[in-house]
């Protein structure tokens, strides 16, 4: 009988254990072999090309005393929290604005919605174009007689950042508004007549009723959000390439700059290691939550 | 067996005298500006005479766009025909890995070590006594250019080195014209900065810090005259909000610029706007100060293959890039020089006959690039361009991570 | 029109020029001739309307050597695209489907990593992508490209179509199985048949993925099957002389084209199908 079983274990669901096969595949080799082959060279002195010379931790002491290393973590950090909450919040703000049974509705979503298909690399060009203090918004309020209006997030150091979160909103928000309509879409007419009867206001409704029903749109809009903030590349070198100086650097430019410009293979492992960290400390919990939860419902 | 081996070697080396075979090379290069196209097209034409074909890979956005591009397809082993890189230490693990051709035949066969001036240039494409590379230009990063109508407009001559031109900048000021015209990226606020430190730190310091990695050098009260004379470039180029150098360079061509530190590839754009050297613009090597020019620039690689029609074709245009004519006219059209000192240059013009004169007196450099390794190169340019662009970082703690950086450089 | 109604289409409204303002900057630049941009501000509407930046764009824009415009890379992105689209799509389907209605151990495993995937940076990944595809023969053929995109497609694709899996009353599945249904006649038969909207939904992203991409189609390409937008990183980059804003805004909104199209004929069943799919988890 127990000899028996074995067989029969690793037979059941046959052909739904061949199906995933590429998502296993893609799983181990590529996210978790690629991963541990990026974590291992870290360790290494590559340069040009990966080599195994070990050196240790050496790699990790220099990026945290670069201070490069430190304002694209600064950065990252600003870029991410802001591009959360206002994304959330925006998301949310319009698809709901947009639930209201309103006229025009496929227009109003179709504008919001647009900047999406467009890629990074335009949208960072398109507001570097409309941020540009000559040509831009600057100039425009300037002719309108304001001559001290002063408006050039591109080119002040200290606001950068703010000028590349306005462009990433810009193309991102439309997508998180589609999830967050499709979630209210969900929920159900009777609850909105329940809450009208027992005279509860409208905002309190979304607040403590809506919202929490709509869990599982906020994690899918969680991961695609942050999923997002943490690659942030292409959009930070078109529309200020790090500038001015390093003021609006990231973290995945300082990994593709010391891989390919500095040619220090083991530098750029170090920092995208830190990153896979950060990662890990975010989605462990999340997965646990997940899954974990999952199983006592079954 | 020896036998064999001449006759083949014969053989081979008559299919490629008679250019028997047609081959399709691609090439991989990041020259999309307007004079680098031009000169590109030079080096296409001369190839292409020969019957085989120039197969063209440019990918604008300089080399950190290009580079994991070109090293991508090398190391997946389906290279491209040939490659730019910069010579020097950027393509040695390449080499070390067995991955680039070997050149030494034809060049000895041509006769490469006593054309090229100065011999440093194929030096740095030989490694253990062999050629991996053809350099084909010399380009020196250390000069300044002046717009004479911007001078024009503030009513003042056109300086003659650097102390004159800082004096002359308030005047520009008035006039409403940006002393110095300067690029945001990176690299370019460093070659200001290599420009003044030959300029204004002199050749000892300059080869002190860069080649032999003297950090007491970069610690120096000289190099602190250095950093100040940066810290006025920075002041200087207030206002000048432009990205690329030829966008910079535009700014000096329409005289809305003072002047522009770059190197001598700028030519290029002047020629393209059909500007005239001493007429519309004056162009000053060393900042007018120290005659003296570094002797960087471009060179072609060529990947391994086991394919022999693809290695004779990739001799072919190797050869070709070397050649006399295809030299004068790639150089004229990218304003750089030529690499060897046995042509006619008499159709250049005013700032390349300056640069060639400096040349032939030997008064030359190492480049920053044949020096440093690429990983120190970079932190000294985000180092700089931090430096440029934030007037909270004072001088001292500039150089104090400039020596750090120097002190750790390998 | 009541003051609710006022305000939500008073907001709406100023909302919607926050996300038209670059379009509108976009589609006047490039009708522009380069002296006015020079003089004018960005948001001035046109003096003299020229095409002049778009014929330049599509037929004659210069990149080194090849003076060809966009329109060189424009059937490679078609070519890369369609199997691209449809290889990742029809793999993650059947993943999502497998993750669903067949769980087997260690299926909750993958589906975290895979998702883990989704955070990972592309450039650390692009040198072992490398070394992989020439092992596999794959390297620089447009095979080894679709691949790439299936790979990095299929995170958030497994993610969306198993949420939408799940959704499907379970009774419908048991009542097949009892049929003697097996894994393929379920899927075929059952599952495809009713994920019109999410598949719509995967589409889209993958379209727009795909057609934007610039360094998978660079690196692991040769410049024979280059897709446009590498062009148009040309076009944009290389300055001669000038930067030839109207030509580069010309190119970007001809380069965005497809994706645009997309969206404004499927807008609405995006919508549904996220609404189907993606928010039940």
């Amino acid at each position: 009988m127990v000899q028996n079983q074995r067989p029969v274990q690793l037979f059941r669901n046959m052909s739904a254990k061949i199906a995933a096969i590429p998502m296993v595949l893609t799983a181990m080799v590529i996210f978790v072999g690629c991963s541990a082959w990026t974590i291992f060279h870290s360790f290494t002195k590559s340069k040009l090309l990966p080599t195994t010379k070990w050196v240790g931790l050496d790699q990790y002491e220099r990026l945290w005393s670069q201070n490069r290393w430190l304002i694209s973590i600064e950065n990252l950090a600003i870029y991410g929290i802001f591009s959360l909450v206002f994304s959330l919040l925006i998301g949310f703000m319009l698809a709901a604005l947009l639930d209201q049974k309103i006229r025009f509705e496929n227009t109003f979503r179709t504008i919001f919605l647009y900047p999406f298909a467009l890629s990074f690399i335009v949208t960072g060009l398109v507001w570097q174009w409309v941020l540009n203090p000559e040509f831009g918004i600057q100039k425009i309020v300037r002719d309108m007689g304001f001559e001290t209006f002063t408006f050039d997030p591109l080119y002040n150091q200290e606001i950068v950042i703010y000028g590349v979160l306005f462009a990433g909103l810009w193309q991102g928000t439309g997508l998180i508004m589609c999830l967050m309509l499709a979630g209210l879409r969900g929920i159900d007419e009777d609850i909105w007549k329940a809450a009208r009867v027992d005279g509860i206001p409208m905002w309190k409704t979304y607040l403590l009723i809506v919202i929490p029903m709509m869990r599982p749109v906020f994690i899918t809009t969680l991961v695609i959000i942050a999923a997002g903030i943490v690659k942030v590349y292409d959009l930070v070198v078109a529309q200020t390439n790090g500038g001015p100086g390093i003021a609006s650097e990231v973290p995945a430019k300082y990994v593709y700059d010391y891989m390919f410009r500095n040619q220090n293979l083991g530098q750029g492992f170090a920092a995208s290691t830190m990153m896979l960290l950060t990662v890990l400390v975010v989605l462990i919990p999340w997965a646990y939550l997940e899954f974990g939860g999952k199983k006592k419902h079954v | 067996m020896k036998l064999i081996k001449t006759l083949l070697a014969s053989t081979a080396a008559l299919a490629f005298s008679t250019s028997a075979f047609a081959t399709d090379l691609e090439v991989t290069h990041w020259w999309t500006s307007g004079g680098e196209a031009a000169a590109v097209a030079e080096f296409a034409k001369a190839f292409n005479e020969g019957g085989d074909k120039w197969v063209d890979g440019a990918i604008a956005g300089s080399g950190g766009v290009a580079r994991p591009i070109i090293i991508s397809r090398i190391i997946g082993g389906d290279p491209m025909g040939a490659t730019q890189l910069n010579h020097g230490r950027q393509a040695e693990e390449l080499v070390e890995a067995g991955l680039m051709l070997d050149l030494t035949d034809i060049a000895e066969k041509e006769g490469w070590k006593d054309v090229v001036n100065p011999v440093r240039l194929l030096n740095a494409c030989t490694l253990d006594g062999k050629v991996y590379c053809v350099p084909v230009n010399i380009h020196s990063p250390q000069w300044i250019w002046l717009s004479h109508a911007a001078y024009e407009k503030a009513g003042v001559p056109v300086p003659a080195n650097w102390s004159e031109y800082v004096a002359s900048a308030p005047k520009l000021r008035e006039a409403g014209v940006v002393p110095l015209a300067m690029g945001q990226q990176s690299w370019q606020t460093q070659l200001a900065f290599d420009t003044l430190l030959v300029a204004v730190g002199g050749t000892e310091l300059f080869t002190n810090i860069l080649s032999n990695k003297d950090a007491a050098a970069a610690g120096s009260a000289e190099a602190t005259k250095v950093f100040d004379a940066f810290a006025t470039a920075r002041e200087l180029a207030q206002g000048a909000n432009v990205q690329d150098w030829n966008q910079a360079t535009n700014m000096v061509i329409t005289g809305k610029a003072g002047g522009q530190i770059m190197g001598d590839w700028a030519q290029g754009e002047f020629q393209v706007a059909n500007q005239v050297a001493g007429k519309d613009y004056t162009c000053l090597p060393g900042l007018g100060v120290n005659d003296i020019i570094a002797t960087g620039g471009d060179a072609f690689y060529f990947p391994k293959t086991d394919d022999p029609e693809i290695t004779a074709a990739q001799k072919r245009m190797a050869s070709s890039m070397i050649r006399k004519d295809v030299q004068v006219a790639f150089n004229l059209k990218k304003g750089s020089l030529p690499i060897r000192g046995d042509v006619d240059l008499s159709a250049a013009n005013d700032c390349m006959k300056k640069g060639l004169k400096i040349l032939a007196a030997g008064n030359v450099l190492p480049d920053g690039v044949n020096v440093l390794s690429a990983d120190t190169a970079g932190q000294i340019q985000d180092l700089m361009s931090e430096f440029f662009n934030n007037t909270n970082i004072t001088v001292a703690d500039a150089q104090s991570r400039y020596v750090d950086i120097i002190k750790n450089a390998d | 029109m009541s003051g609710r109604n006022i305000m939500i289409y008073g907001t709406l409204f100023v909302v919607s020029i926050y996300y038209l303002l670059p379009l509108y900057v976009m589609v006047i630049t490039s009708l522009k001739g380069m002296p006015e941009i020079r003089l004018g501000n960005v948001f001035a509407l046109p003096v003299e309307i020229t095409f002049e930046p778009w014929v330049k764009a599509w037929s004659s824009a210069c990149t080194g050597l090849n003076c060809d415009g966009l329109s060189r890379g424009f059937l490679n992105s078609v070519r890369i695209l369609v199997p691209s689209v449809l290889i990742s799509i029809l793999i993650a389907s059947v993943n999502g489907y497998a993750l669903a209605n067949w769980r087997f151990k260690g299926a909750d495993l993958f589906f975290t990593i895979l998702i883990f995937g989704a955070f990972i940076p592309y450039q650390v990944m692009i040198y072992p992508i490398v070394i992989i595809l020439r092992e596999l023969g794959l390297y620089t053929k447009l095979g080894g490209l679709v691949m790439v995109h299936t790979i990095f497609g299929m995170p958030i694709l497994t993610l969306l179509f198993r949420n939408y899996f799940t959704s499907i009353p379970e009774e419908l599945f048991k009542a097949a199985r009892v049929d003697g249904a097996g894994f393929w006649g379920i899927y075929f038969k059952i599952m495809l048949p009713m994920s019109l909207p999410i598949f719509v939904v995967a589409i889209i992203l993958q379209v727009t993925g795909i057609w934007n991409d610039f360094l998978f189609g660079v690196i692991y390409t040769k410049p024979d099957n280059y897709p446009m937008t590498v062009q148009l990183n040309n076009i944009v980059n290389s300055v001669q002389g000038v930067k030839e804003y109207n030509v580069n805004m010309a190119a970007t909104i001809l380069t965005g084209l497809v994706p645009l199209i997309v969206y404004f004929i499927s807008g609405k069943l995006f919508v549904r199908g996220i609404a189907a799919g993606a928010v039940k988890g």
